[in-house]
């Protein structure tokens, strides 16, 4: 316990420290964060209510947008407007979620898969082609205000925060009777409709719950970048929306420190040995996907419960 | 006496096949009821007709007065009524409490509930019922380890958790050791006594059934073919031919 | 909306448009019929089915370079796609024919990232066309315009399906995968060697999109990023009309190809894509409540 406390403790020196310690690589480490805010996400109902969606990205890029065009047409100061876009990101990608809630996850398996995937990539098809929202040119959310530099340690922060925020919060959903209808949805959907659970009205909540995230994140990547483009960052199905779901897997599904262990894994990983592919990155992009997935679909964290149960709290056979 | 289910000339067909012809019975509240007849029989068919698991095609069924033909199946499963599964269906990634645990009556819980932690009166609740089907030395296995007969008996336990009014069992003893059968009849009466359960139970094997209930209702190519006390089922000939003949 | 009223103003315009769908909607029956085969057969949903036609496409550009006519292109491109189904078969595909669903979706998810990647890397990003060098007919004194060589496409779609669908019925092999779909383990009592029959199937499958591709290829354009619009309209097609009927899925797909042929025209190209997607969900949702209607799921 104290060697837990110890380590969390370093954790979290390490992280207030680190744009100090690593200038360069403020950026990469707050693009980090929001890759552990996206496996997470992707495993509240991936992993831990059995619903694979290749769409989550859709939230993502609606917060991105809503947050650009507060900022754009809201006349606010800089630090205002950002904070006030993010929180209407955040809750227009809570509404799309509520709305589609009742229809999509209604579908079950390979449909919502599917239909999730179709549902990001015409989001992507409809931003490039609304002039509103700039088409196929993008938009660009406001400049940084203030000195060179800054906005990579500010950007760095609020991605932390993200990221510190998002997994107490669903550690404290797992806890309770939220976590347990998910996994009760996970292994038997129909023994807990059977059983009277209001599934419809857990699973829209957790899509909430996931889009709501994925809302913040969204505004936060929009400024971080400095540019938004429809197909290629905001609903970029597949860069981010598969990278969310190699990332839960990898890690390990359905478990709470999978999807961080897979999402820094696959991000250091990436940022170290992409340059050396030479212009052949996506294709081994395609590849790895292929690889994990045949190959190693239990995940880092599957395989040592598989490997250690007593350490995860299984117990094999009948103790008192 | 107002009857607890009225299921009232229910029809069902599959494609061209019929597989329940105008079926129509009372269960009175508080005994244990049994529901035989031979393999494709339309028993199975009836009790998801019941539950709302497929629409029916002409009827109407009534759960304490109240129409539940065009019900969903969580909707009917709130009201009280339950099944259990032929094949077991258990949440088999969880342990056996936490599958206790959730099965607690939904319909007194609001949406605040939905971010509760699991209250200890519910935990204690979960250990008993485990303890009553005799599953407690077992109730932190994840509950896909458990054997088949075991998962029957936490299916049972969790119908119990949730505190329904009426039980609709589709065999109870198939596929557990025979030697065990006895203790289950035992349980299955206490939960009818000391519960107050009323329950309609599908049933294979006669001596069990013949044991358990105290009314029966035979059905035979989709149709009711006989009710009654089970000494008289027994002697009906109709239901002796109905067994022989599928033979 | 404008173009909503020139509809009205002018009908011969939909018959233009509606010509124009129907003969595209063959090249999508092609792709769907070949989805639905290996769904049914291998109970795999191969989201890489759009690179398969993506593929076919460049191999019949690529014959056509090599100064051989399209037209000869299409059973070229078809065979060299049969064998390429064939080997991925038995790399990759193999492995997770009898996982559960998601994983299959996901591990041809990845399969579709890296065809489309490396065709993106050894062919560019150029639009490429292999030209047929027929004409143009003028139907209704010159009000609509078919192009010859969408009439002949049409013609060998329909020709590659009859085609294969002879195969299934006549064949050792085609009776050997028609009896792996109805139930692979019984088949496997038999004697049937379902691995043989999956790579069969998988293979013909790519044969199918290669033919398809390289009426894409003739017809249009190809480019290494055609490939999901194909999967997801193959995919519709599948859902609307069930596994096992050819009729169905021959009506939908040219249902599919008239109804985006009018959409594109109605709203506008760049929302093309935009509504083949969105149907996709749609379809989708609907056929959610429609089931739902009936205490039923779609699973």
């Amino acid at each position: 316990m104290k060697l837990r406390r110890g380590a969390v403790a370093a954790c979290v020196v390490l992280a207030l420290v680190a744009p100090y310690l690593f200038p360069n690589w403020r950026t990469q480490m707050a693009l980090l964060f929001i890759m552990i805010v996206f496996a997470l996400t992707w495993d509240l109902l991936g992993g831990q209510m059995g619903y694979n969606s290749f769409g989550n990205v859709l939230f993502f890029g609606v917060g991105m947008y809503v947050c650009a065009i507060v900022q754009r047409n809201g006349h606010f100061a800089y630090y205002p407007g950002l904070f006030l876009g993010s929180a209407a990101g955040a809750v227009a990608a809570v509404a799309v979620a509520a709305v589609l809630g009742s229809g999509i996850l209604g579908l079950r398996g390979h449909y919502f898969a599917i239909g999730t995937l179709g549902l990001g990539i015409a989001a992507g098809e409809l931003a490039g082609g609304w002039d509103f929202v700039g088409a196929g040119g993008g938009m660009v959310p406001p400049l940084f205000p203030g000195e060179l530099g800054g906005r990579e340690t500010f950007f760095y922060y609020l991605c932390l925060a993200l990221a510190a925020v998002t997994l107490p919060v669903l550690r404290w959903l797992y806890s309770g009777r939220f976590g347990l209808v998910l996994n009760a949805i996970r292994d038997d959907e129909d023994k807990a409709e059977a059983m009277g659970l209001r599934t419809t009205r857990y699973k829209t909540t957790a899509w909430c719950i996931s889009a709501f995230f994925l809302g913040l994140s969204g505004g936060a990547v929009g400024n971080l970048l400095g540019f938004i483009d429809p197909r290629e960052v905001a609903f970029a199905v597949d860069t981010f929306g598969v990278w969310m779901v190699l990332m839960a897997i990898l890690g390990g599904k359905g478990t709470l420190w999978g999807p961080v262990l897979g999402a820094v894994v696959f991000h250091v990983t990436k940022e170290l040995f992409w340059t050396y592919l030479l212009g052949w990155q996506r294709v081994a992009l395609g590849l790895l996907i292929v690889v994990i997935v045949v190959f190693f679909p239990v995940g880092i964290l599957g395989w040592a419960r598989e490997r250690w149960p007593e350490r995860f709290g299984h117990r094999i056979e009948g103790a008192p | 006496m107002t009857a607890m289910l009225e299921v009232d000339r229910v029809r069902k067909s599959f494609g061209g096949l019929l597989a329940n012809k105008d079926v129509t019975l009372r269960v009175p509240a508080g005994g244990i009821f049994g529901l035989i007849g031979p393999n494709g029989s339309g028993k199975t068919t009836l009790f998801n007709s019941i539950v709302g698991q497929h629409p029916i095609d002409a009827g109407s069924i009534r759960f304490e007065g109240r129409e539940i033909s065009r019900l969903r199946v969580p909707e009917i499963a709130r009201l009280g009524l339950l099944r259990t599964f032929q094949q077991t269906r258990i949440y088999s990634g969880m342990t056996c409490v936490q599958n206790m645990v959730i099965s607690v009556a939904v319909s007194g819980l609001d949406w605040s509930s939905m971010f509760q932690r699991v209250p200890t009166a519910d935990l204690r609740k979960a250990e008993e019922l485990l303890e009553f089907v005799g599953l407690f030395p077992k109730r932190h296995l994840r509950a896909g380890d458990l054997s088949f007969g075991q998962q029957k008996l936490l299916e049972l336990a969790m119908a119990l958790m949730s505190g329904p009014k009426m039980l609709l069992l589709d065999e109870p003893t198939a596929g557990i050791n025979p030697t065990l059968i006895n203790g289950l009849l035992e349980r299955l009466r206490r939960i009818n006594e000391q519960f107050g359960i009323t329950l309609l139970v599908i049933e294979h094997n006669m001596r069990v059934i013949m044991n358990l209930a105290r009314y029966v209702y035979c059905l035979a190519h989709g149709e009711l073919l006989a009710e009654g006390k089970p000494a008289e089922i027994q002697q009906d000939p109709r239901v002796l031919d109905a067994y022989l003949g599928s033979r | 909306m404008e173009n909503l009223r020139l509809l009205f103003d002018s009908p011969v315009l939909s018959v233009q448009l509606l010509i124009d769908g129907v003969l595209i909607g063959a090249i999508f029956a092609l792709a769907a019929y070949g989805m639905a085969l290996v769904w049914g057969v291998m109970g795999l949903i191969n989201v890489a089915q759009g690179e398969l036609v993506m593929l076919g496409g460049y191999a019949a550009f690529y014959l056509y370079r090599a100064r051989i006519h399209p037209l000869f292109g299409i059973p070229l491109a078809a065979a060299a796609m049969f064998c390429f189904g064939w080997l991925l078969y038995r790399l990759v595909i193999f492995r997770i024919v009898e996982k559960d669903l998601f994983i299959s979706i996901l591990a041809t998810f990845g399969l579709s990232i890296l065809l489309q990647q490396l065709a993106n890397t050894l062919f560019g990003a150029d639009v490429r066309t292999a030209e047929s060098g027929f004409g143009t007919l003028f139907l209704f004194g010159g009000a609509v315009t078919v192009a010859e060589i969408k009439l002949i496409s049409f013609a060998a779609a329909l020709v590659t399906g009859v085609f294969l669908i002879q195969f299934l019925r006549r064949s050792r092999m085609g009776q050997a995968i028609r009896a792996t779909a109805q139930n692979a383990r019984a088949a496997r009592v038999m004697g049937v060697d379902t691995q043989r029959v999956y790579a069969w199937t998988f293979g013909l499958n790519a044969a199918i999109c290669g033919a398809s591709g390289a009426l894409v290829a003739m017809t249009w354009v190809v480019h290494p990023y055609l490939g999901l619009p194909y999967t997801v309209r193959a995919f519709m097609i599948v859902i609307v009309a069930g596994l096992g009927n050819v009729t169905a899925v021959l009506a939908t797909a040219l249902g599919l190809g008239a109804a985006e042929n009018f959409a594109g025209f109605i709203f506008g190209a760049e929302y093309q894509a935009a509504f083949v997607f969105g149907l996709l969900v749609a379809i989708l949702v609907w056929r959610r409540f429609w089931l739902a209607r009936e205490r039923r799921y779609l699973q």
